[in-house]
């Protein structure tokens, strides 16, 4: 186990050097680099702006700022942003809730749901309920997000006023109950393409349980269906969903900025999209990098929990 | 194709086996249809319609579907939508077809060198794959078209950038297996160069799962360029695209729901389209593979 998890932390290491490669190049993609905040300001010369660039040490060789940066990131200097001066871990750390509100609520309905469906399918193969959801669940891989939630507003809040059309909590009332009541369209929205991705891969895991021979031994002690289901079945399924959930983690970030937009919901998302408006190049370059490090970080806790529960990947 | 002998080949092309069981596969064939349809629609369809779609006519802003001959309404410019969303293929259609291309040949290129090198080349450019896979491929984009001039060339390799990373892996995985069959030992023994041997003779074999990951991948690339156009960062106006036909649908949800409902539905019928016909596709060129 040791060497396993030993192992499996030195390529996310790995992963994570590479990660910060790509996030530096992209921070130098940016018009003027580092300096862009400043070449904006019209008093500024461009005597100033060497000037700058010297202090900030921009005129070093690039391999040279880059161990620079890093080494600032790792100490938790992620820079400063450019709108309000606030440092930029603080910056994501007041829209992480609810982002992680969000994308919690909505895995939780997609784990639920999508394994129900994965499970009935899988038993009732090539049954119309099958098919239905084969089906269904490429049309709902094909619906963009955001769409589907303008319908979902369109129709839940201004045809039929269920639910808001918008933000996280109605100001002045911040109870748990109006939480929920403005979390419930966003998160079935985000679930949706989850659902469908946890469905498929659910009756695939199913169906390679459903045939060994333990379950055939369980059905031959006389257990009944749904037992046999349950406790041998389910469980062995879930086993390779545990990864699955790791690394649908960038796809569901993804969904949470999309989501987040159409119902203004104050998260890292919209966070993400705002400070593109306003060029706040700090800001979108932490979020990047998180939500990079977020995605590593789940797949390491992923396996690690696997490894936990199955002896036999320890090994391999 | 290789230099291996293949099985006698059929006397007609539709009587290939995967031929054969692609047109068994009914999704697949609804797929074909519904975007030959789409594609047709898009190229012939404004000459034949009676609006032109950049002309405004502030008389009949906000003209809900079916109103005289204007069969999907008007924007709240008063600009023919259908004649809008026929333009708009064209250029979300393209997009999602170049980008394709563009992210298949890079994809496939890394994977060959990956899988056939192996070794620390081969571990370094799959590690490079799994860190742009770490990122949402959204931000990146979002990132990098607000970083650029978004221009639909721009658009277009930005999309393939970060969609190049599945391609790449199926052909690592497939080249990896190929590497040391009997028929890459021949070409080694024959004195083979190795990148006859690698684009020649290996990749030809992986030709299957490339196909389907190409067609999902146009999916997949049609969806990301309607995420970012809706959010402002893609393809701009006055050139339309699917995307950003939605982009301002929002605020007029409540009194015109058409400018919402219209292009959504034309982003979804295009994208299940290519999924379908992605799902058919596996079975005829019997690809193993993710249940998705």
């Amino acid at each position: 186990m040791l060497v396993f998890l030993l192992n499996r932390l030195w390529q996310s290491a790995i992963l994570l050097v590479i990660v910060s490669i790509i996030g530096f190049t992209v921070l130098n993609m940016i018009p003027g680099g580092p300096l862009a905040q400043y070449a904006l300001d019209p008093g500024m010369t461009q005597a100033d702006l060497d000037r700058l660039a010297e202090q900030m040490g921009l005129n070093r060789p690039l391999p040279v700022q880059y161990l620079d940066w890093l080494l600032r990131m790792l100490q938790g200097d992620w820079g400063t942003s450019f709108r309000d001066g606030v440092p930029v871990l603080q910056v994501i750390q007041r829209h992480l809730f609810a982002t992680l509100l969000l994308m919690g609520s909505s895995t939780a309905i997609a784990i639920a749901i999508g394994t129900w469906i994965g499970i009935r399918g899988a038993t009732h193969r090539y049954s119309i309920f099958d098919y239905s959801a084969t089906i269904g669940a490429m049309v709902a891989l094909s619906i963009p997000t955001f769409w589907f939630g303008l319908v979902g507003i369109y129709v839940f809040s201004l045809r039929l006023g269920w639910v808001p059309a918008g933000n996280m909590y109605t100001i002045g009332n911040e109870s748990v109950l109006n939480y929920l009541h403005h979390l419930i369209l966003p998160s079935i929205v985000l679930s949706l393409v989850n659902v469908a991705v946890w469905s498929r891969y659910m009756r695939s895991a199913t169906l390679d349980v459903i045939n060994q021979d333990f379950v055939k031994t369980a059905r031959a002690k006389g257990l009944t269906e749904r037992r046999v289901l349950m406790k041998h079945v389910v469980g062995n399924a879930l086993l390779p969903m545990i990864t699955l959930a790791g690394m649908q983690l960038p796809s569901i970030l993804g969904g949470a900025l999309v989501t987040e937009t159409v119902f203004t919901w104050p998260g890292m998302g919209r966070l993400f999209l705002d400070s593109l408006g306003y060029s706040d190049y700090p800001v979108v370059m932490g979020l990047l990098m998180f939500s990079a490090i977020l995605t590593v970080l789940g797949n390491l806790i992923a396996d690690i929990v696997v490894a936990t529960v199955d002896p036999r990947i320890r090994v391999g | 194709m290789s230099t291996l002998a293949l099985p006698a080949a059929p006397a007609r092309w539709w009587q290939n086996r995967a031929v054969r069981r692609f047109a068994r596969h009914r999704l697949a064939l609804i797929g074909v249809v519904m975007i030959t349809f789409l594609t047709f629609a898009c190229v012939a369809g404004p000459w034949l319609l009676p609006y032109d779609s950049l002309f405004i006519d502030l008389r009949a802003r906000f003209s809900p579907p079916l109103t005289g001959q204007h069969y999907l309404g008007t924007d709240p410019l008063g600009r023919d939508i259908a004649a809008r969303l026929l333009m708009a293929g064209r250029i979300s259609l393209l997009v999602g077809f170049c980008a394709m291309v563009l992210s298949t040949l890079v994809g496939a290129l890394v994977g060959v060198i990956a899988g056939y090198r192996g070794g620390w080349i081969g571990a370094a450019l799959m590690r490079m794959v799994d860190a742009f896979l770490a990122f949402p491929s959204i931000f990146l984009v979002l990132a990098l078209a607000a970083l650029l001039k978004p221009s639909p060339i721009m658009i277009t390799v930005i999309i393939a950038l970060t969609s190049w990373m599945e391609v790449a892996r199926i052909v690592e995985a497939e080249v990896r297996s190929l590497r040391e069959r009997e028929f890459v030992q021949a070409g080694r023994m024959l004195g083979l160069s190795r990148s006859h041997i690698m684009f020649r003779e290996i990749l030809p074999n992986a030709m299957g799962p490339i196909i389907v990951a190409a067609t999902l991948t146009v999916a997949r690339a049609i969806l990301l360029e309607a995420y970012v156009s809706f959010l402002g960062y893609g393809i701009q106006p006055p050139l339309p695209s699917w995307g950003n036909m939605l982009n301002g649908a929002q605020q007029y949800l409540a009194s015109a729901p058409w400018l919402a409902i219209v292009p959504g539905i034309t982003i979804t019928m295009a994208v299940t389209s290519f999924n379908f016909i992605g799902d058919g596709l596996r079975d005829a060129l019997d690809v193993r593979s993710d249940p998705v």
